[in-house]
């Protein structure tokens, strides 16, 4: 993990612990999630034969994207068994789902990719702003490139050099997107929207406050297309609430000074 | 023919050295690779600096994290190699990864290296499969020759495909590790040097990753053709500086 992401997400970390986890800390560059999969496989590669490589988002070398999205896909499985129930029918009209390397969003949209009636959404973390130069907005930042083996859209300088991404959300700051989102974009199959921290952040309230459901800074991102674009009265939105926002208390603490 | 054939018929065990290049100053690049030729060395690998590489230890990390601090760029590189081939005759290899090849444009970057007189290049997170399909026939266009690593757990069958598709050595990685100097070998090593020498493959082998000084290089070339020294001479380089190169390769090979 990296060692930012070890300060930042300090609940996480001890959880991981009290489940038998050691955590080791990537130092290396902005010490965050790219970082942190760079470790992994060096160590990896310094271990093929007693260590097998996991890995817990839809990017990185063939097959390991397909297989965490199809992992992931049970979040559709259950989305269309609820929904079926509620709504009477198993599809809605949008799926919004935040994208860092996006692997809640591929476990949301998996069942529903070719299913044409489903308007996909992805959220992507804009940071301080898409032209600060502090951002996570891969779709609006980059361009075909290739990072832990795979082709895709990249955060990167003109000669090719991989730069640091931003957002106030551990989860997102990641300078591509699993090739699969790449490709949603590429098609327009999905529709890409950024947001600000603050307005993240200001959703994370709202959502406590509303319905009483502490998100994730991730997953506020996500809500936060509320603000940006318009939604029709009778239409079925089904967001993806991917975390839960105890991980990040000691973000709000700071942000909201609670 | 190509520099690379060229230089493994000759009857002895071949040194490389890999620097990364732009470190430890900018302008070291032609210096270095001036002294390495003056004292002996048979075969230079040029490190293209990248941001994130992969297959890397701390040392060459490093030194490419240090060498984009200096400036170093693509095209700054191929400006200070403009006119390597005037006074340098032994084989280049440029040693990169494969996003700021991608970003310069593959054919522009193989232009580049042809008229260079760049002789191969090493990509590690370049599949051998995808240059096979995609990149050979451009790369051979420029007299680019490719080659691949082999690890411990390298299967038989992609050693052989690599074999056959590649040209100028296979790189052969001593140990499973990322690059960074080890001070000698044990016998899981030999045995696999011995294995690969056993499958009698048309391409040369090197061994390479875990070189450090003489004792390793005479292990290393006792069943290869040769060996790359890398994190080895980085540290040298920090330690003594370009002008102490000679004093390096004396003590590997003398």
């Amino acid at each position: 993990m990296g060692a930012l992401d070890i300060q930042r997400q300090a609940p996480n970390v001890a959880r991981m612990k009290m489940l038998g986890a050691e955590v080791r800390a990537a130092q290396s560059g902005s010490k965050t999630l790219k970082d942190a999969t760079n470790e992994a496989i060096r160590d990896w590669i310094n271990n093929p034969v007693d260590t097998h490589y996991i890995i817990g988002s839809v990017v990185g070398p063939h097959p390991y994207p397909d297989m965490v999205a199809r992992f992931q896909a049970v979040i559709s499985e259950e989305t269309k068994a609820q929904l079926l129930e509620v709504e009477g029918r198993d599809y809605p009209d949008h799926l919004i789902a935040c994208v860092g390397g996006g692997s809640n969003a591929a476990g949301l949209y998996y069942h529903y990719l070719n299913d044409e009636r489903v308007n996909i959404i992805a959220v992507e973390a804009a940071g301080k702003g898409i032209d600060s130069g502090e951002s996570a907005a891969t779709s609006a930042l980059g361009k075909e490139g290739v990072i832990h083996g795979s082709k895709t859209l990249l955060m990167q300088t003109p000669d090719g050099q991989i730069t640091e991404p931003y957002s106030i959300s551990a989860g997102l700051d990641y300078p591509g997107v699993g090739p699969m989102h790449a490709h949603l974009y590429r098609t327009k199959r999905a529709e890409f929207l950024s947001i600000p921290d603050q307005e993240a952040m200001d959703w994370g309230l709202t959502l406590s406050q509303m319905e009483g459901i502490i998100p994730a800074i991730e997953t506020a991102h996500a809500f936060a297309a509320l603000d940006v674009r318009k939604f029709g009265p009778q239409e079925v939105l089904v967001f993806n609430c991917s975390g839960r926002g105890d991980k990040d208390l000691d973000t709000y603490i700071e942000y909201f000074k609670l | 023919m190509n520099r690379i054939d060229q230089k493994f018929q000759e009857d002895k065990k071949l040194l490389s050295i890999y620097f990364s290049a732009g470190h430890p100053k900018l302008e070291d690049t032609v210096p270095i690779i001036q002294k390495l030729q003056a004292a002996g060395v048979d075969m230079v690998e040029i490190g293209l600096p990248f941001s994130d590489p992969l297959a890397d230890g701390p040392t060459i990390q490093e030194s490419s994290t240090k060498a984009l601090q200096n400036g170093m760029t693509t095209d700054k590189l191929f400006a200070q190699l403009k006119n390597i081939r005037q006074e340098i005759n032994i084989p280049l290899v440029l040693m990169g990864y494969f996003n700021p090849m991608m970003q310069y444009g593959i054919e522009r970057f193989c232009q580049r290296c042809g008229a260079i007189g760049i002789d191969g290049l090493i990509v590690p997170d370049l599949p051998v499969e995808v240059y096979h399909e995609q990149y050979k026939n451009l790369m051979d266009q420029h007299g680019l020759y490719n080659m691949f690593l082999i690890t411990p757990q390298t299967p038989e069958k992609r050693i052989r495909y690599i074999d056959k598709v590649s040209s100028g050595f296979i790189y052969m990685v001593s140990s499973a590790s990322v690059t960074g100097a080890k001070s000698s070998f044990g016998t899981t090593q030999t045995d696999y040097f011995q294995r690969i020498a056993g499958m009698h493959l048309h391409t040369p082998t090197v061994v390479g990753f875990g070189i450090s000084n003489a004792e390793t290089f005479t292990a290393a070339t006792t069943h290869a053709k040769g060996a790359i020294i890398g994190s080895a001479f980085i540290k040298f380089l920090e330690e003594k500086g370009v002008d102490q190169i000679e004093k390096f390769i004396r003590s590997i090979r003398d």
